[in-house]
């Protein structure tokens, strides 16, 4: 399901709105480090580098408006992690949400995971549309009254009231990991989530915050040995006790929380043999895992290395079963990206809904989306400049050499700030998130 | 660029230059020099790494990494001391060449057991403050020279002009041992030319401290102690050991005492000005 290369029946992807500033100064806070739709779509929740989360709501869908689905608006903001001083190192910790996590829905409130460095935080989000009124022990405003004074008792009467979204911290997981957290992922049976950092991998209960399980821990006994990191880890989708977690070496291990409580030997591991002709220096570097998701369907996982995505049958640990470049033209760039540090950028992937399409982003605002049926793939740009209400996304392409052609950009013309690391996928729909810097794009098909 | 890693053999100079062989050194030394390049870039990360509040671990451990590769291939090609005295010979500032700056700091004692300090400080802390004194500073963020001494020996680093003063008061230093006593001055043409490959493979090492490791030269344990070594080790450092260099209360308290014996290189001036005071303090109380 790709926009069409041709004409015909095949969707194409609009533009359907943008959140953020439109200033060319980007403040540091505001730019964007998480996008997370919840399990029906229904809301998309942003985390920030001030470490706030918002989260929009997708309206009802308007009998008015056939070709377009509903918008998001904002639902709710609120502060979730604050900088932290750690008095012992005398080191800050950044209050920027590294991870967000909904949780199933079980009631009419909404619970989602935020994670910054350190802590983990479970926020209740509920809605509050109606009022007691006519307390008895206590005044409209609040004062309590003499009880002397009260010669009636009343029964409080509910009233209506202006919708009023509450976000509010359930559980704190703190104290739990001593290197810097990069992933949180809840588990199926809803009531455990794993938290990893660049060493160690932990699993929670979600009602117990004063201790966790190290099930993952790849700490050298000297520090000098370290030569490799935990780079993203993430539960299955359908087994609750088989996760995996990927490395700064470019493996991934599948573990099997029954074999043992130290998960420290793998059940699978899962490595593509390094082609000799291409080595470099940069190849450790390169083949680093910066994201791993599995398919919504479990049979499947997807990894990211800095120049490609693989999809990897679990069937099958040799290597993968597909490999998508994203931006191959950048491998006779990669010392310059590595004296500007690009070459560390953690790139995210995600699927869609049936898991027949993967995207992923780029630099310049590129990104890119590869069906794995009909082997198309795309790049499109998230920018202000195509923001006109259902206007539609016109591919892009990077001229590699020699001459360039007419609406194609040169490799040395990208711009490498301007890079897309975080995208969300509807669980549904095509309905897409594209987080550029401190705006938030979303997209969706145009149904022809 | 490095998009294609082939090795390439540096020529040897004995050889007749050819034609061929001459476009082939050409090519290899050009390879050479992007090579350093990139190691010095890797170095200049991993220094800078130690100034950031919060390092990227990840990002420290790729680097770090790569540096190994470089080193790796520099040793095995043995090419490694060929570009130090190339780079020597053309005259090149020590600021400017990490890697040529930290052969020349060589101590002349290649038989004494080099004990390095770690380049990588994967907790995030400050190493250079995190050493019992700045005149062993082995990474120093202020100054470009002794920077050089990343994987250096400790006896280098009292080569380093700055140190001079401290030196001088030591009267427990053995300037044989350290080399350099008598010679601050670096002599860079001098020193390059007593390369031993042995010594340069050690350069870059294994990021190594090597705590309390008993060596040969006990003129330098004794130096060192009564340094508490547990700043050394990274595990420490992680559950946070303070920034400061400052020797714990105990440690002045032991200064203090007349039966302290090991010349402690800070302490040993103030020890005995200190000592009169309390002297002189307790012959107030006591009145006598």
């Amino acid at each position: 399901m790709m926009a069409g290369v041709g004409g015909g029946n095949d969707f194409q992807w609009c533009f359907s709105q943008v959140k953020g500033a439109i200033d060319e100064d980007v403040a540091e806070a505001d730019i964007i480090s998480t996008v997370e739709f919840n399990y029906s779509g229904e809301l998309l929740a942003t985390g920030d580098k001030g470490g706030r989360v918002v989260i929009f709501q997708r309206e009802q869908e308007s009998k008015n408006r056939l070709l377009s689905r509903g918008e998001y608006n904002v639902y709710s903001t609120f502060q979730s992690h604050e900088p932290e001083f750690d008095y012992l190192k005398s080191l800050e910790i950044e209050e920027k949400i590294n991870k967000i996590r909904w949780l199933p829905q079980q009631n009419a409130a909404h619970f989602l995971l935020s994670a910054n460095d350190k802590t983990i935080k479970l926020w209740k989000i509920s809605e509050r549309d109606k009022r007691a009124e006519g307390y008895n022990l206590k005044d409209e405003d609040g004062r309590l009254r003499d009880p002397f004074r009260i010669t009636t008792l009343r029964v409080p009467v509910l009233m209506p009231m202006d919708l009023m979204v509450e976000a509010s911290p359930r559980r704190i997981f703190a104290n739990a990991h001593t290197y810097h957290i990069n992933s949180i992922s809840v588990n199926s049976d809803y009531e455990t989530y794993l938290s990893a950092d660049d060493l160690r991998i932990n699993l929670w209960h979600l009602e117990i915050t004063d201790r966790s399980f190290n099930i993952v821990d790849i700490k050298p006994a000297n520090m000098e040995e370290l030569t490799e990191v935990i780079t993203a880890a993430e539960c299955h989708p359908h087994q609750c006790n088989v996760f995996v977690y990927s490395s700064s070496k470019g493996t991934i291990r599948l573990c099997d929380m029954r074999a043992a409580a130290l998960c420290d030997r793998h059940s699978k591991f899962f490595e593509e043999p390094e082609d000799p002709s291409s080595r470099s220096f940069f190849s450790e570097i390169i083949s680093s895992i910066s994201d791993v998701k599995f398919s919504h369907s479990g049979r499947y996982m997807m990894t990211r290395d800095y120049l490609s995505v693989k999809v990897w049958d679990l069937n099958m640990e040799n290597r993968p079963v597909e490999t998508y470049q994203v931006h191959e033209y950048l491998r006779s760039k990669l010392c310059s990206l590595y004296e500007n540090d690009c070459i560390f950028d953690k790139f995210e992937c995600c699927w869609n809904g049936s898991d027949s399409a993967i995207m992923t982003g780029s630099y310049n605002n590129f990104f890119r989306m590869f069906d794995r049926n009909t082997r198309r793939d795309i790049t499109l740009e998230a920018s202000r400049e195509n923001s006109k209400p259902r206007a539609m996304l016109k591919p892009r392409k990077v001229c590699t050499g020699g001459k360039r052609k007419k609406d194609e950009i040169s490799v040395d013309s990208l711009d490498f700030n301007k890079k897309i690391l975080h995208t969300a996928w509807h669980p549904k729909e095509n309905v897409i998130a594209v987080a550029a810097t401190n705006n938030l794009y979303i997209f969706q098909d145009k149904i022809n | 660029m490095f998009s294609k890693g082939t090795k390439r053999k540096f020529s040897d100079g004995d050889e007749e230059i050819s034609d061929e062989s001459l476009v082939g050194a050409r090519v290899a030394s050009s390879y050479s020099l992007q090579r350093q390049s990139l190691l010095d870039m890797s170095l200049i990360k991993l220094q800078l790494c130690h100034m950031l509040v919060e390092p990227n671990l990840c990002r420290s451990v790729l680097i770090a990494n790569t540096v190994r590769q470089i080193q790796e291939e520099m040793t095995h090609d043995g090419s490694w001391h060929m570009v130090a005295e190339a780079f020597c010979s053309a005259g090149q500032s020590p600021s400017e060449r990490l890697v040529a700056t930290e052969v020349l700091c060589r101590s002349r004692e290649q038989d004494a057991e080099p004990k390095l300090f770690s380049v990588i400080s994967y907790e995030g802390c400050r190493e250079e403050e995190v050493v019992a004194d700045e005149t062993l500073c082995s990474v120093s963020v202020s100054d470009t020279v002794s920077n050089v001494c990343l994987a250096g020996r400790i006896g280098q680093c009292w080569e380093k002009s700055e140190l001079s003063g401290v030196e001088r008061d030591e009267e427990a230093l053995e300037d044989s041992r350290l080399g350099s006593g008598e010679d601050e001055e670096i002599d860079t043409k001098d020193r390059a030319s007593t390369e031993s490959p042995k010594t340069i493979g050690q350069v870059f090492g294994t990021f190594e401290i090597k705590n309390g490791s008993p060596g040969p030269d006990s003129a330098l344990e004794e130096l060192f102690s009564d340094v508490d070594t547990s700043y050394y080790d990274l595990d420490t450092m992680l559950t946070g050991m303070q920034s400061a260099p400052k020797m714990g209360p105990y440690d002045i308290l032991d200064s203090l005492a007349p039966s302290h014996s090991s010349p402690s290189i800070v302490s040993t001036p103030n020890c005995r000005s200190d000592l009169n005071e309390l002297d002189h303090i307790m012959e107030i109380i006591v009145g006598s």
